[in-house]
């Protein structure tokens, strides 16, 4: 080969290794679900409230993974529900979650964490009904938790009564049967990323349920971001 | 040794300086000083601290390693620094050094102590593994712990590790769970570490416990806090992706303190403790069949319209 040939061929080659190695980086440690801003207009440590609405669906129709469970966040202007789980709130403020359940019921491995901690009065209303735990064991009534580990809030998310209702099958869901939760907490005075995640072993496929959608953000986990 | 082996390997002419005699009289002051130093000044600081016995206990293992280790280095860094000062090359000299052959009594003594100090330090490791007063030196020993404290007046606590979260359970405070971890001080603690997922391990950092936490086994881990105060909690196995956030912070109080708190605790997570499977050494995974049986019974479709499907990898 001649030597201009080689340069060049030298030169593609090299082009196309960096070309790969940003694409890696960009789209693999750089990407990654968007971020849902609770925190615009209002002033942190106001004890101001912030209004966080959810759902979480047995599987989702928007992503590569469509046998995956999955929370989505509702955009706070557009009304529009994001996949993703990262969302932005003020420090030191009152969050009022609305968490709509469309998966179905699933027993927590662990029913310590039917326990509802860390809530304001450490209750969460399940279809406007107070309650401080649900019994995964003994009825078809928890489909996921809410919990923020560094905060210790946890919240069990109740699922639909009917344990043969057909579920919604298209996410993000608009209709189907479901449970809505309603609690709030206190956002951190400490600025930070929270990360919060679910208990109930929901990564269907893959060993003992805990990998898969629990293992990713954007689904079954994610992040608070608390800004001042 | 570094006399001998200076010597020997760096003899001196006839009427020359006597290197090994030079290397040894900078070496020892240096070593003793460092000995002392590290034992007495620094010593005391080493983690991890003090807090229990085991703490205690590994803190001691490594002031003797470094007491050991510290006269090693020293030699290693003199012979060093002379080599390189007395018989750098001079100028203009280029002619070699006087060539090496073997040499047997410096083969026989750097064989004979590196051997002493290896099987002194097995020997010594071995007593305060066994040593009842170390009981295993707060690493986990598995269900059947060969090492045992005197005595049978434990603490039971089960460490139940999850992703990615520690609860802790009082067997003899009615098997509440919680997430708090508090011990009393001057009681020995049996702990016994499980996991209800994957592999994770406990480590009270300030306690010296370290026990690898297994799903189906009960690795036991014994100590005794010697002081009140926080206890960092950490897990110490790569166990996905929040591993670097599963951590909390425990507590050694006074006896009276932990008996209130136990009591008081016991009486408010009554009604969760009533949800919980009845106290197991392990977190019994065997009951997840039971759950199976009864979600099918009922024809429940949970999360994904199963719990632990035929086609899943693993079958609990």
């Amino acid at each position: 080969m001649a030597l201009p040939a080689r340069i060049v061929t030298l030169l593609v080659a090299f082009l196309a290794v960096v070309a790969l190695a940003f694409f890696v980086v960009i789209h693999y440690f750089l990407g990654g679900p968007q971020t849902v801003d609770f925190s615009a207009g209002v002033t942190a440590d106001t004890g101001a409230t912030v209004h966080v609405v959810m759902q979480e669906d047995a599987q989702n129709t928007v992503s590569t993974h469509p046998d995956w469970v999955s929370y989505f966040i509702q955009d706070p202007t557009t009304k529009q529900w994001l996949h993703t789980t990262v969302f932005k709130v003020p420090a030191g403020s009152r969050i009022d979650m609305t968490i709509y359940g469309y998966d179905g019921c699933t027993p927590l491995r662990n029913p310590y964490w039917g326990k509802v901690t860390g809530t304001i009065g450490g209750t969460e209303d399940v279809n406007g009904t107070p309650v401080s735990q649900l019994n995964s064991w003994s009825g078809c009534n928890v489909g996921h938790t809410f919990s923020i580990p560094g905060i210790n809030l946890n919240v069990p998310m109740g699922s639909p009564t009917n344990p043969n209702a057909n579920l919604c099958s298209t996410s993000p869901c608009t209709s189907g049967p479901h449970k809505t939760m309603t609690f709030s907490f206190m956002s951190p005075k400490i600025t930070g990323s929270y990360f919060w995640q679910c208990r109930v072993p929901c990564g269907g496929g893959f060993i003992d349920g805990f990998g898969g959608p629990m293992q990713t953000i954007g689904f079954m986990t994610g992040n608070m971001e608390v800004v001042s | 040794m570094a006399a001998s082996v200076a010597a020997e390997s760096q003899p001196s002419e006839a009427g020359g300086p006597n290197h090994g005699l030079r290397i040894f009289l900078i070496w020892l002051p240096l070593s003793v000083a460092a000995d002392l130093i590290l034992y007495f000044v620094y010593g005391p600081h080493m983690p991890p601290g003090r807090m229990s016995n085991t703490a205690q206990s590994q803190q001691f293992d490594i002031k003797v390693m470094s007491v050991l280790a510290a006269p090693v280095m020293i030699f290693v860094l003199v012979f060093a620094g002379y080599a390189l000062i007395v018989w750098r090359r001079r100028e203009g000299d280029d002619s070699d050094g006087p060539p090496i052959f073997g040499h047997a009594r410096i083969q026989a003594t750097w064989i004979t102590v590196t051997a002493v100090i290896v099987l002194f330090l097995a020997g010594f490791g071995t007593y305060e593994l066994a040593w009842p007063g170390m009981a295993g030196a707060g690493g986990g020993e598995g269900p059947s712990p060969i090492w045992q404290p005197k005595g049978h007046d434990f603490l039971e606590v089960q460490v139940i590790a999850q992703q990615w979260r520690f609860t802790y359970r009082y067997p003899q405070f009615g098997g509440f769970e919680t997430t708090q971890l508090v011990l009393p001080v001057g009681r020995p603690v049996q702990f016994n570490v499980t996991s209800l997922d994957v592999i994770h391990s406990f480590w009270a950092y300030q306690l010296g416990v370290k026990a690898d936490a297994n799903p189906g086994v009960n690795n036991v881990a014994y100590t005794t806090p010697q002081q009140t105060g926080t206890v960092t909690v950490r897990c110490a196995e790569l166990c996905g992706l929040w591993h670097g956030a599963m951590f909390d912070y425990g507590s050694v109080v006074s006896v009276s303190a932990f008996e209130a708190w136990a009591t008081h605790t016991e009486a408010v997570l009554a009604s969760v403790t009533r949800m919980l499977p009845p106290y197991a050494s392990t977190y019994d995974p065997t009951v997840i069949p039971n759950i199976n049986a009864a979600m099918a019974k009922a024809g429940i479709a949970g999360a994904n319209g199963y719990y632990y499907p035929p086609q899943d990898p693993v079958q609990p």
